[in-house]
């Protein structure tokens, strides 16, 4: 081996190693809802490229509005799938579209873009 | 257990300060069924939670009005179908945009490939400055990348800060490696020769894989919008104007949004109905096909519903409307299979976990891939081959294929089975129906119509049914019982003429009786006549004593103290059943039969369709256990019930199909909504299932077929046995045809034909 495949092999390791941990295993946005004065839970989600915040947390029995803004016109994003409440919904680029629900189980439920790629979870406590 | 509560929100009209906010709050929480109430001032609105058994949004109201503060009717938010063309025209930009973004890519790739293959050719390559020409390769490629390319690296840059990595991130690290590679072969050429390395641009392959997946993008969208024709058919459905029939009798067109309950409507000859309600006045012939999917036109006449977007054919009526907006039908039906299409199938689960980790993986294969290159490959070629390899593993990978191999072929089918009238809840209700191997019918309103009808007409001794029927049809008009119903239906329909009938009195429990003609005319079981003193003809008594035993109710009819005939009456089974029997049979399915039944009745039913294996006297809650027994060896049960006292079973069997007209219980508890009662929906339904499932499957399997040869091919696997590798260009096209295969495998489910007979 002469010092530029060792280079090599050590970068690239290295690199493996910090994307398995950057995409696995770094810590996530969290986010909890705001009760309005109506009793309804609340969150602002910006969607680009992802959501943020990626993790929702949400008091189980009380309704939840969700705010999508899409704030990009990249066509990954432009479906949301929140399969446990059989949500599909279209989002509009550059405009906000409300999601309304229920959660009455806790637990953990994933939101997705249509092709499973955009991930976040709703947490039910 | 609690009562479900309802939330309603009002907008409160009149309130001047915060205390009147608090009045109404008082006067709220003080209607009965009311848990908890709660005005906003600054907005205007009131959330109640209710119990909808106790309070309704009218009693609120009242409540409100009560403290001497008004409701404001909400406008009336923006239509499904608005919200559905912005959103369509939203994506006809960005397709229009796609499309220019790929002509120029295509473009410009076309005059780079030429170009870049110069080098290939000696002669060529002694007359050109291979430096001058590397930055005309480069700014030709770089409109591509910066213009063409651009959503692929803003999109994974995106992504990369949310800890995000999606296709666009193969991508653009695929493309942005080959070009910053060329980038520096180009500008700074001696820092490669010096190591005694070729300064080799890879600009053509760039060029090409942004062209090539943009191809793809083009095509994908493109299906894509094909999957949700249907409900966009379905929302296109709904009528735009309504007639409506003002107090004073003159008729307005008024826009859909503001016909209200109670609206006296007119829909003349070739008309769409515009919104559900009942019959007034007139009759006609109704198209309900893009309800219900029945082909023939269904004849109404006062009193029966109309649907809003069917299509009235020949005559013209009026009806008062009894649902508008989101109540209607046709809404409850878009969004059941909107409801559908958001649903998630189990069969995914796999695919969505491979998803949830597949770029990252796949980067990381290529990061390993070109390290394994780098430290195998000869010195001198090292780099290159590295490069290569690294950015065809990038580049053939396909995420896409996986995420859109169920959930494409849901949307299709959903979709397709409103065509036919068959409402999926969801996606693993498809799933269940495609496992049933047993299907249990409810014998009463499924094989049979589940209404009485007269099946034979026995005129006695001096008597025709000519001149019978009208007397009998006479008596039989006044009275409200069903039998009688049944009578005069055939009547009806062999077109008797209809005869004054005084003195009409019913006997309890035994028929009626009645003067027509001057005749004394009685009705009745058999007891009727007894207690009359009316003796049968020996005939006539035999001919009854047959009817009983097959399972008939039998009306005995007397003319001025003299037997005059018999009627056989029974619940009829429909022309479809058998048919739609034998089909299911021959898809391989035990048809099993349910009923209350005798017996006997139920052997004689059962053998005119052709099931083999029935359940008689079974008392209506004991239906749930029937499904249980057949669970319990082993078989996947398919429940059909016509949602009178069956929701338990249909809740019970694996999956359920509530038909036609079912009420609203048995369709919230079964899985399938049969919109026809007819068994050939069950038939409809398994049979879609299938093919949806057989779609899902081929596609899951070529997704994951293909990433899995395709990832270690294009990392070179057959290079050391074959001396083969796989050009990134290659990889991109084959890439950009993986999910498009994928789309168009769903999209042949939009030529599913329910089985004809």
């Amino acid at each position: 081996m002469d010092t530029a495949e060792i280079i090599v092999t050590l970068s690239g390791l290295g690199l493996a190693a910090f994307v398995v941990w950057y995409f696995f295993f770094s810590a996530r946005q969290t986010a909890s809802a705001v009760s309005s004065s109506s009793g309804v839970q609340e969150v602002d989600i910006t969607v680009k490229g992802g959501y943020s915040p990626d993790v929702i947390e949400v008091e189980r029995g009380k309704p939840v509005q969700l705010s999508f803004y899409r704030d990009e016109e990249n066509s990954c994003s432009e479906e949301l799938l929140m399969p446990d409440f059989s949500i599909r919904r279209d989002l509009p680029a550059f405009k906000t579209t409300l999601v309304e629900l229920l959660p009455d189980k806790p637990g953990r439920f994933e939101f997705t873009c249509g092709m499973g790629m955009l991930r976040g979870s709703l947490v039910v406590k | 257990m609690e009562p479900t509560t309802k939330t309603e929100t009002l907008d409160i009209e009149g309130m001047t300060c915060a205390s009147c906010a608090s009045f109404v709050e008082k006067s709220l929480t003080r209607t009965p069924g009311v848990q908890r109430a709660v005005v906003n001032f600054a907005t205007e609105k009131a959330t109640v939670d209710y119990v909808p058994t106790q309070a309704s949004p009218a009693s609120l109201k009242e409540a409100v009005v009560n403290a001497g503060y008004g409701v404001v009717e909400r406008a009336p938010d923006t239509s499904a179908a608005d919200r559905q063309a912005e959103i369509d025209q939203q994506k006809a930009l960005a397709y229009q945009k796609l499309k220019r973004r790929f002509s120029v890519a295509v473009v410009l790739a076309l005059i780079i490939m030429p170009l870049s293959m110069l080098m290939l050719w000696p002669a060529m390559m002694a007359r050109v400055n291979m430096q001058a020409l590397n930055y005309v390769l480069l700014l030709l490629t770089l409109p591509v990348l910066l213009y063409s390319g651009r959503e692929f690296y803003v999109s994974a840059w995106n992504g990369f800060k949310h800890r995000a990595a999606n296709m666009d991130t193969l991508i653009a690290v695929g493309t942005g490696a080959a070009f910053l590679y060329s980038l520096a072969a180009t500008v700074v050429p001696d820092f490669f020769t010096r190591r005694g390395l070729m300064p080799e641009v890879y600009y053509d392959t760039t060029a090409t894989i942004i062209a090539l997946i943009l191809l793809g993008k083009v095509l994908e969208l493109r299906a894509k919008t094909q999957t949700s024709a249907a409900i966009r058919t379905l929302m296109g459905l709904q009528a735009k104007t309504a007639r409506v029939v003002r107090p004073g009798g003159q008729e307005v067109d008024v826009p859909i949004e503001q016909v209200q309950l109670g609206d006296l409507i007119v829909v003349r000859p070739g008309e769409k109905v515009a919104t559900d309600g009942l019959i007034e006045a007139g009759h006609s012939a109704v198209d309900e096909a893009m309800l219900t999917g029945e082909s023939l036109p269904v004849e109404k006449k006062e009193g029966d519903p109309v649907f809003g977007a069917t299509l009235n054919k020949t005559g013209s009526f009026r009806f008062r409307v009894t649902k508008v907006g989101a109540d209607t039908m046709l809404s409850q039906i878009v969004k059941l299979v909107e409801d559908a299409q958001g649903s998630r199938a189990p069969i995914q689960r796999l695919a969505d976990k491979v998803s949830a980790i597949f770029v990252p993986t796949v980067v990381v294969i290529a990061i390993l891939t070109f390290v394994l290159w780098f430290d195998l490959a000869p010195v001198e070629a090292r780099l290159p081959l590295a490069l290569v390899n690294f950015v065809a593993v990038l580049i053939i990978a396909c995420p896409c294929a996986l995420g859109l191999a169920t959930p494409t072929a849901i949307m299709v089918s959903t979709g397709k089975g409103a065509e036919h009238g068959v409402l999926v809840r969801n996606a693993e209700a498809l799933e269940k129906a495609y496992q049933v191997n047993t299907v249990l019918l409810d014998k009463t309103g499924t094989i049979t119509r589940g209404e009485p009808a007269v099946t034979d007409f026995i005129p006695g001794k001096g008597q025709s049914v000519g001149q019978l029927l009208p007397v009998v049809a006479a008596v039989e008009r006044q009275s409200e019982h069903p039998l009688a119903e049944a009578v005069v239906r055939y009547a009806d329909a062999h077109q008797a003429y209809s005869l004054p009938a005084t003195n009409f009195r019913a006997v309890e429990g035994k028929g009626a009786a009645a003067h027509v003609n001057g005749q004394v005319v009685l009705i009745g079981n058999f007891r009727l006549l007894e207690e009359a003193g009316v003796s049968l003809a020996p005939t006539l008594r035999r001919q009854a004593d047959e009817l009983l035993a097959q399972a008939k109710t039998v009306l005995y009819v007397a003319v001025d103290g003299q037997a005059a005939g018999v009627l056989g009456v029974a619940d009829t089974i429909r022309e479809t059943s058998a048919a739609a029997i034998q089909q299911l049979q021959r898809l391989g399915i035990e048809v099993v039969m349910m009923t209350g039944d005798n017996p006997q009745t139920a052997a004689q039913v059962a053998g005119q369709v052709g099931i083999k294996r029935y359940f008689a006297e079974v008392l209506p809650q004991d239906k749930a256990s029937k499904v249980k027994e057949l669970q319990a060896e082993g078989r996947v049960v398919a429940m059909v019930g016509d949602g009178i006292n069956d929701a338990p079973a249909l809740a019970q069997a694996d999956i359920g199909l509530a038909m036609g007209g079912g009420t609203d219980v048995a369709m919230e508890a079964a899985g399938i909504t049969l919109m026809r009662s007819d068994l050939q929906g069950v038939v409809t339904a398994i049979a879609l299932s299938r093919q949806t499932i057989r779609t899902i499957k081929q596609n899951l399997f070529f997704a994951f077929i293909y990433n899995t040869l395709g990832i270690p091919v294009a990392a070179g696997l057959l290079y050391p046995f074959f001396g083969l590798l796989l050009s990134p260009m290659l990889a991109a096209g084959a890439m950009a045809l993986s999910s498009v295969s994928v789309l168009t495998n769903s999209l042949r489910l939009r030529g599913f034909t329910p089985l004809k007979n």
